[in-house]
C-alpha cells in the first residue's frame, strides 16, 4: 500500500534526516516507526505525501508513483491520504463541522452532499453533538478525534498518524488509539503512524520500523521479530539487563503464557529453575513474555530442548 | 467665533476627515492586504516561494514607511495631480494618504499571517487544498482578529495623517486647529478640535477591541 524506496532527505544546510530508507506498508496494516526525536521519522512520514520532497529515492502509494506527479495531480493523490496531527491543526475560525467539510469543498464535492457526510463522520468518531462547536471549546481527545474525522473525509485508503497521541494524557491516549484501531478494522483503513512511545506499538501495530539517525534498524511484522533472536523490539519491550550474564537463559514466549512451561521443567527434568528477572505484556490483547532464567542440574540441556519444541525463542547466554 | 460658527465649523471639518479617511481606509485594504499576503508567500519556502520577489516588496514598502508623511505628501505632489486632476482638497488628500497607509498595513497584515500555526497551514496542503485556497480559506480566516486590531491602528493612524493634510488644503478636523488654532490663537477651537480628535480615535479604536475579540475563537 505504501512503498519507500531507497529514500534520501538531505537538507540544504546538509544534515542528513533520512539515510536510504526502504519500507513496505502492506494493505491493512497499521504499520509503527518508532524512534527517539531527531531520528527522521516526522521527515519520513512528510515525504510519503510529500510535504517534504525527498532528496533521492521513490513513494508510491496506493500502486501510484507520487514523485513525479505534477502540482494538480498530486493534490488529488492527497485528498486519498489522510493525515492526523500532534497538535491537531484544526482551523480555529471554523467549527467542529466546518473543520470536517474543509476536504470536501477542496475535492470540490457539493454542499448537500457535504453536509451528510460531516455528520456521517462525526457520527463514526463519536462527536456527532459537537458540530457547531468552535476547536478552542473542546479537550485534547476531542480535538483528536475532529482531526480524524477531517482525514477521512476523502474516504482515503491510508491514514499518516504524525504523533498523533503524543500531547495526549494516558486515558485519552487510550481511547484515540483504539479508535484508531477499529478504523483500521472496520474501514480496512491502512495507517502508518511515527511515534515515540513504545506503549503505542504495543497497543495497535501489526508491524514496526525501529528508526535511528535516519536509518531503519530492524523492521517487520511484531510476531516475526518477537521470535528473532537478539531482536531490538524483543529488548526494548522487555528491558532486562544487557548483556544476560554467562550462564543464563532469557525465553521469550508468545500466546504459550497460560502452559505452565516452568514447573514442567521441574518436574520432568530434575533441574532448578532460578528466575532472575522478566515481565509480562499485552501485544495486542495478546500476552508475550520474557523471562531471565538460570538452569542447574544434569537434566538442563534436555530442559532447554523441551522449552524450544514447545515453541518459545530460547537464547542462552555463553 | 460664536458658538453657532464653531459648530457648523466643527461638523464640516468632522465631514472633511470622515470622508478622507474612510476613502483612504478603503483604498489602502484593496491594496495593503494583497500586498500584506504576498509578503508572506514569496518568502523563501512559502506558499508562493519567490525571495526575488519578497526582497523587491519588502524595500519598496521600507521606503514607502521610512518616508515622513509631510514629505511623502510634498515629494507625491505631482502623481496625485495625475490621478485626481488637483493638489488640493479632500479627494487629492486621499491619494498621499492611501500611498503612507498600504505599506504601514501590509506590514500589520504579513504580521497577523504570520500568526497562523504552521502546521494549520501544512495540515490544508497535506488535504490537498490549492494555494489560492490556502490563503483565502485558511490564512485570512484564521488572522481575521490580527488583521482587524492591524485595521483598527491603520484608521487611528489614518486620522493623524488625515490632519496633516490640511497643511495641503486638504481640509479636516487638523486644519481646522491649525488655522484657528495656531494661526489666529483661538485656543478655544484648538481645544475643543483636539477633544473631539481624541473621542473619535477612542471611539474607533474600541470598536476595533470589540469586534476582533468578537471575531476571536481562539
Amino acid at each position: 500500500m505504501i512503498k519507500l524506496t531507497d529514500l534520501r532527505k538531505v537538507y540544504e544546510n546538509g544534515v542528513v534526516a533520512i539515510d536510504g530508507v526502504d519500507l513496505g506498508v502492506a494493505e491493512g496494516e497499521i504499520f509503527g516507526v518508532l524512534g527517539q526525536s531527531g531520528a527522521g521519522k516526522s521527515t519520513l512520514l512528510r515525504c510519503v505525501n510529500l510535504l517534504e520532497r525527498p532528496t533521492s529515492g521513490t513513494v508510491q502509494v496506493d500502486g501510484q508513483e507520487l514523485s513525479g506527479l505534477g502540482r494538480a495531480d498530486l493534490r488529488r493523490a492527497r485528498q486519498r491520504i489522510g493525515m492526523i496531527h500532534q497538535h491537531f491543526a484544526l482551523l480555529s475560525s471554523r467549527t467542529v463541522a466546518g473543520n470536517v467539510a474543509f476536504p470536501l469543498e477542496a475535492a470540490g464535492v457539493p454542499r448537500a452532499e457535504r453536509a451528510a457526510r460531516v455528520a456521517e463522520l462525526l457520527e463514526l468518531v463519536g462527536l456527532a453533538d459537537k458540530a457547531g462547536v468552535h476547536p478552542a471549546q473542546l479537550s485534547g481527545g476531542q480535538k483528536q478525534r475532529v482531526g480524524i474525522a477531517r482525514a477521512l473525509a476523502g474516504r482515503p485508503s491510508v491514514l499518516l498518524s504524525d504523533e498523533a497521541t503524543s500531547a495526549l494524557d494516558p486515558a485519552t491516549t487510550q481511547s484515540i488509539l483504539a479508535l484508531l484501531k477499529r478504523l483500521n478494522r472496520e474501514l480496512g483503513l491502512t495507517i502508518l503512524l511515527i511515534t515515540h512511545e513504545m506503549h503505542v506499538v504495543k497497543s495497535i501495530c501489526d508491524s514496526v520500523a525501529i528508526m535511528s539517525e535516519g536509518r531503519i534498524e530492524e523492521a517487520g511484522r511484531i510476531s516475526d521479530l518477537i521470535a528473532t533472536p537478539g531482536a531490538r523490539l524483543t529488548r526494548e519491550i522487555f528491558p532486562l539487563p544487557e548483556p544476560a550474564p554467562a550462564g543464563t537463559v532469557t525465553v521469550t514466549f508468545a500466546g504459550q503464557a497460560d502452559e505452565p512451561v516452568m514447573s514442567a521443567l521441574v518436574r520432568k527434568f530434575d533441574v532448578d529453575v532460578n528466575i532472575l528477572g522478566g515481565s509480562l505484556e499485552e501485544l495486542q490483547g495478546a500476552p508475550v513474555g520474557r523471562l531471565r532464567i538460570r538452569l542447574d542440574g544434569k537434566g538442563a540441556a534436555d530442559a532447554l530442548a523441551y522449552v524450544r519444541e514447545r515453541g518459545l525463542l530460547v537464547e542462552v547466554a555463553a | 467665533m460664536s458658538g453657532e460658527e464653531l459648530v457648523s465649523a466643527l461638523l464640516e471639518a468632522t465631514g472633511e476627515t470622515a470622508q478622507m479617511v474612510v476613502w483612504s481606509t478603503l483604498l489602502t485594504v484593496l491594496f495593503g492586504l494583497p500586498l500584506g499576503v504576498l509578503l508572506v508567500t514569496t518568502e523563501r519556502g512559502g506558499l508562493t516561494s519567490a525571495p526575488p520577489v519578497k526582497a523587491v516588496l519588502g524595500a519598496v514598502v521600507n521606503v514607502g514607511r521610512s518616508l515622513p508623511f509631510i514629505v511623502l505628501m510634498v515629494a507625491i505632489l505631482p502623481f496625485t495631480r495625475l490621478v485626481t486632476g488637483t493638489t488640493i482638497g479632500t479627494v487629492a488628500a486621499v491619494v498621499p494618504l492611501t500611498l503612507g497607509a498600504v505599506p504601514f498595513f501590509a506590514r500589520l497584515v504579513e504580521t497577523a499571517l504570520r500568526g497562523v500555526d504552521r502546521g494549520v497551514v501544512e495540515a490544508a496542503q497535506a488535504i490537498g487544498a490549492g494555494r489560492t485556497r490556502i490563503v483565502a480559506r485558511v490564512l485570512l480566516p484564521e488572522s481575521v482578529p490580527g488583521l482587524v486590531a492591524g485595521l483598527t491602528v491603520t484608521i487611528v493612524a489614518l486620522i493623524g495623517y488625515s490632519a496633516m493634510a490640511g497643511a495641503i488644503g486638504g481640509g479636516g478636523l487638523g486644519d481646522l486647529a491649525v488655522r484657528y488654532g495656531y494661526q489666529r490663537f483661538d485656543t478655544a477651537v484648538m481645544i475643543i478640535t483636539v477633544v473631539v480628535l481624541i473621542v473619535i480615535v477612542q471611539v474607533i479604536q474600541s470598536l476595533g477591541d470589540l469586534v476582533a475579540r468578537r471575531l476571536s475563537h481562539r
